[in-house]
């Protein structure tokens, strides 16, 4: 029987081997993990549970990626998408409205019920 | 050479075998591996939910001792009576619907080497990959006369949302008009580093309406405020002038529990309720686990995983961790680690590789009063010559001035950032 110790060394030298995952998915998963910095106050995949702050799943790109880059550059007044903007670059901005626009608008979960 | 995945299993299928390959992901009953996650708060609830949505074939295990969620964010609102405890109170139904399997119990020691954390009840659970998000501890050692369990229950922190938030309002409604409130705090890094100044904002909505002839004193252990300072200080000489007498650098020596006063190094400040919040440290288990690496307070971590400088195989969240360059202990940075260490805990698990560019978040609000809330906001990113997160460069701030908007903005994100760990 393999020892859990040999299994792990193992597994290290097929790491180092390489396996190789397809760029595609290596660049959804980072587009995802961007655009999860927002579902904080959007909402998970962006479907927010009140509304406020609006949801964002299912938003045209381009558009979203226009309203993104004027609020980077002050062009739209903001309480705080002004400030948050300005941490992202032009790529990820694209990348995070590129992800949102590929989810299905839809309501949040339902708040959770208190107890 | 780089080899496809495909191509990849084709060689060692041919080669190695099968069953060896399946070694490195799979531990039986058609699962791709077990995460087990310690504490299911802003942190923890979070990662759990993001490892089994982004993966459903790894089970995911939460151990948490308490019977349901008491968020601490908005908690100061319940101390002035503009909420109740009903609304940032609740269960974790939403979790278990996700097929995420809770267990009531308390962690109580963890060995890594044969990848095991025990239960109090006995049991052990088995992991590939362990989350530990335990929050924080008091160090009541550094305040003699708060040692004893009596001590505590009547100068009481509040700093951990539950039972000592309803005992402080309560302590509130029975303080006499023209009483005086005193709050002491200690020194960065502490958790939530506006909450004491919106502390004072609630407790002031409160007296300012129930008993006008009360005063705060309070004491700052820190030679200013530390977050939001102008923001604060309007209000303070504002809506609730002449209420609050602000005491910077007064760090806590004792406390005098029956004659009701906070001693500080060369004053000492009387006052009718005293709510001191001790200086903390990460929560028991990270103790126990071995996981605390900086000044026997917080554990050090890798900010594109969150897995621990001290421990391998085991990640550490939220207010427990080292935290990173002016990166504030709140519960959106909790909500922020959790995410980046759930998508790493996948990878890591999947033999796939782990994002290096880590990028987090945070945005936190506090209320004024009832109706009027401020943010502050801060953008980080990885940066690999510093090996840690570092602010965005012109990235974040804070509010030009408190507002209704924010206010409805602030429970957008409690109902969002709330949903996110439990819905």
């Amino acid at each position: 029987m393999r020892s859990r110790t040999s299994r792990g060394a193992w597994c290290a030298a097929v790491l180092a081997a390489g396996i190789a995952v397809p760029a595609a998915a290596q660049d959804a998963a980072y587009a995802r993990n961007l655009a999860a910095t927002c579902f904080t106050c959007h909402g998970t995949d962006g479907r927010s549970v009140g509304g406020v702050p609006p949801g964002l799943a299912g938003q045209d790109k381009s558009q979203m990626l226009q309203t993104m880059k004027d609020f980077k550059a002050g062009k739209r007044p903001a309480t705080v998408m002004h400030q948050q903007a300005k941490g992202y670059t032009d790529q990820q901005l694209e990348l995070i409205a590129g992800y949102f626009a590929s989810v299905k608008p839809g309501p949040g979960a339902a708040a959770p019920a208190a107890r | 050479m780089t080899l496809s995945r495909r191509e990849f299993i084709k060689r060692i299928s041919a080669t190695a075998g099968v069953a060896a390959m399946a070694g490195c992901a799979t531990t039986g009953n058609g699962s791709a591996g077990r995460v087990v996650v310690i504490g299911a708060g802003y942190g923890g609830a979070t990662a759990a939910r993001f490892v089994k949505m982004w993966a459903p074939d790894i089970d995911v295990t939460v151990v948490e001792r308490g019977t349901g969620f008491i968020s601490c964010p908005i908690s100061n609102l319940v101390l002035s009576g503009n909420t109740q405890m009903a609304n940032i109170t609740m269960g974790y139904d939403g979790l278990r619907n996700r097929g995420v399997r809770l267990v009531r119990d308390e962690a109580v020691a963890v060995d890594a080497g044969s990848r095991q954390v025990r239960l109090a009840a006995g049991t052990t659970l088995q992991y590939d990959r362990l989350i530990v998000s335990p929050g924080i501890d008091f160090m009541y050692d550094s305040i003699p006369g708060l040692k004893s369990a009596d001590a505590q229950n009547r100068v009481l922190h509040a700093w951990k949302a539950g039972p000592q938030t309803v005992a402080l309002r309560k302590q509130l409604e029975a303080m006499r008009d023209g009483g005086v409130y005193v709050l002491q705090f200690p020194m960065m890094p502490y958790r939530c580093p506006p909450g004491p100044y919106e502390r004072v904002c609630q407790v002031a909505d409160y007296l300012k309406k129930a008993k006008p002839r009360s005063k705060i004193i309070v004491l700052d252990s820190n030679p200013d405020l530390v977050s939001k300072k102008g923001l604060f200080l309007a209000a303070w000489n504002g809506m609730y002038k002449g209420m609050i007498d602000y005491r910077p650098n007064s760090e806590i020596a004792d406390v005098d529990v029956k004659g009701m006063t906070v001693k500080l190094q060369f004053d000492s400040v009387k006052g009718d309720v005293l709510n001191v919040v001790p200086p903390h440290r990460a929560g028991d288990i990270a103790q126990k686990a071995g996981l605390i690496t900086a000044n026997q307070r917080w554990c050090g971590v890798d900010w594109r995983t969150c897995e621990s400088t001290a421990v391998p195989g085991v990640h550490v969240l939220g207010d427990a961790t080292l935290s990173a360059p002016a990166m504030p202990k709140s519960a959106s940075m909790a909500n922020q680690h959790a995410k980046v260490c759930a998508a790493a805990v996948i990878s890591l698990i999947k033999g796939q590789p782990v994002n290096q560019d880590t990028m987090m978040m945070n945005t936190c609000y506090s209320f004024v009063s009832g109706t009027s809330a401020m943010h502050v906001a801060s953008v980080h990113r990885y940066d690999p010559a510093q090996k840690t997160i570092a602010p965005v460069k012109g990235s974040g701030g804070v509010s030009d001035k408190a507002s209704e908007l924010e206010a409805t903005y602030a429970w957008g994100w409690a109902k969002n950032i709330w949903a996110e760990a439990l819905g």
